[in-house]
């Protein structure tokens, strides 16, 4: 992976009335990597995207795009940021292509390039039916697609989308992951969203921000590694004793559970295979057999939970 | 850049039945207006004809009918420029502006820039009702173009002070009574203690009024010309110093 980092954020703080939106966060983006942005509502999540694209100023704290200081110079390094908010900014009254068009003019793209411009980001977004459309008349799931696309078009190193699949429907919802881990290859991109699952289906670097503070950045790799534990459940029609199962070798210790099920934890080395031949042979009919992991749910949850209400600032804005 | 916003800005507002509801109701109050002076001046003119240098179609029919043009345009152009920031923040569309490689001062020309366009259609379709004269008479074609230029410049002043107005408020009809209220405000100003004085000091020197009404009389001074362009410049300003800070406040 190249080293040279496309975004690279230092001590960001940020207030609001008097309220620490955004604390002291800081972190680096690489090409071809997806960060994923969590935090429960009002940890400063949009607040953090609204400042390193330039919408909002921040209090103290340096952004620099592909080495290019967002204060100092906010036209060229505003030039490689694509920006979705939370609410697509599109006009209503303009038709797909229409926006586009006016996008890409926004974004100075020379003319001799628009065309191929609005057509590559159309294609990408699967907007190709609806482009002569009025933006107004399309759903929220083809709205927030333009919203994409408007933030593509430009093909910038960096793409910060928040909350990119509110309100769409499950297909939609797979449709944009599978568009976001496809700009993954090529650009650099930050999700905000608080619905955990998405950060494992797309990302592969999970930061977790809470009350203006990160508290957690991990890549997903590792993550996934850290979320195996050491135990499985399994069930049986036909249940033996648990002391059957605690002889088995590896077992560390097996709890019995309602309906014939067992939560076995084991050492390192694995009992399943022991476990599925005595199984076999002494007829108990195996008909589950689950290993246990930690979700990201339980680590957002054990980070976040615990002074929740001290917080009120909203980043809704 | 200041073009393709402004380009966009004249197409959203031809794209809703405003652009089109106001360039009708316009030019139909407008042409009685018209007619109502024509009906003056062929009353006046067995009169005219034996003065000598009297006042000519110019000064008779046309000086008025600008004078009314300002005046309902005064009505008008509040709800022009009501929408023009407004409704941007209002629909957070703003951002996308904010992120794109613009500067606030590129956003604010391009929004002038196309509301002013507009309004220059506005101008150029009543400005077809005196030249229309032309078939039958000689106009003073001098007077004529004083009277269009005092027009345009008085209208930029206001388009620059709706613009500033909308930058404030998420609310177009906050943004269209606040405009009416300070240009109705500009207009009067010099009614205060001025009552017959032609020269009324600092508050009738700020009227709007006192700077347009001798360009309708053909008489070209740069001091009015810059003042209707220091009042654009000035709430040009002021709308991108607004927009800087919605980078900073909260």
């Amino acid at each position: 992976m190249p080293s040279e980092a496309l975004i690279r954020v230092e001590h960001l703080t940020r207030y609001y009335s008097g309220i620490c939106a955004v604390n002291d966060v800081s972190f680096e983006l690489s090409r071809g990597e997806v960060l994923g942005f969590l935090g429960p509502n009002g940890a400063g999540k949009s607040t953090t995207m609204q400042i390193i694209t330039g919408n909002l100023a921040p209090s103290a704290g340096k952004i620099s795009i592909k080495g290019i200081d967002l204060l100092d110079q906010p036209k060229r390094a505003k030039a490689e940021i694509g920006y979705l908010p939370e609410q697509p900014p599109v006009y209503r009254e303009l038709t797909v292509d229409e926006y586009l068009e006016y996008c890409a003019r926004l974004n100075r793209i020379p003319r001799n390039d628009r065309k191929r411009a609005i057509a590559t980001a159309r294609d990408r977004c699967g907007l190709g039916a609806v482009h002569s459309r009025l933006i107004g008349n399309l759903s929220k799931g083809f709205q927030q697609r333009v919203g994409i696309a408007q933030a593509i078009i430009h093909t910038p190193a960096l793409v910060v989308l928040d909350e990119p699949t509110v309100g769409l429907d499950p297909i939609q919802i797979r449709e944009i992951r599978t568009l976001i881990r496809e700009l993954g290859e090529d650009h650099g991109i930050i999700l905000s969203t608080h619905i955990l699952p998405e950060v494992q289906a797309t990302c592969n670097r999970v930061q977790i921000i809470h009350q203006g503070k990160l508290v957690f950045a991990e890549t997903t790799e590792s993550l996934e590694k850290g979320l195996h534990t050491n135990s499985f459940t399994v069930r049986f029609q036909n249940a033996p004793a648990v002391t059957a199962l605690q002889q088995l070798a590896g077992v560390d210790r097996a709890e019995a559970l309602a309906d014939g099920r067992f939560r076995i934890h084991h050492t390192d080395t694995n009992p399943v295979e022991a476990l599925v031949e005595q199984a076999v042979s002494k007829h108990w009919r195996l008909c589950e057999l689950m290993p246990e992991r930690h979700t990201l749910e339980q680590i957002f949850i054990e980070l976040t939970c615990s002074e929740e209400h001290a917080f009120t600032s909203g980043d809704a804005a | 850049m200041i073009f393709a916003i402004a380009g966009r800005e004249l197409r959203s507002l031809f794209m809703s039945p405003l652009a089109w509801s106001i360039l009708g109701v316009m030019q139909f109050i407008y042409a009685y207006l018209f007619l109502s002076q024509i009906e003056t001046f062929l009353a006046l003119q067995p009169r005219l004809a034996t003065i000598d240098g009297a006042p000519g179609v110019v000064d008779i029919v046309v000086a008025p009918l600008f004078a009314n043009a300002a005046v309902l345009l005064l009505l008008i152009t509040p709800l022009i420029t009501m929408r023009v920031l407004s409704e941007e923040r209002r629909n957070r569309t703003l951002s996308l502006l904010f992120s794109a490689p613009v500067s606030m001062t590129e956003i604010i020309l391009g929004k002038y820039l196309g509301v002013v366009s507009f309004i220059l259609i506005l101008i150029g379709m009543l400005a077809l009702m005196p030249l229309s004269l032309l078939v039958g008479t000689d106009l003073d074609l001098g007077k004529l173009a004083a009277g269009l230029l005092g027009l345009t410049l008085v209208l930029s002043a206001f388009t620059a002070i709706g613009i500033f107005m909308s930058s404030l408020t998420e609310q177009p009809t906050v943004a269209a009574i606040t405009t009416f209220g300070l240009l109705l405000l500009l207009w009067i100003l010099d009614w205060a203690g001025s009552s017959g004085m032609p020269d009324s000091g600092l508050l009738g020197y700020l009227s709007v009024l006192h700077h347009y009404e001798p360009l309708l009389k053909g008489l070209f001074s740069s001091v009015d010309v810059v003042y209707y362009l220091l009042i654009t410049v000035l709430f040009l300003g002021f709308s991108i110093r607004r927009l800087d800070a919605d980078r900073l406040q909260h």
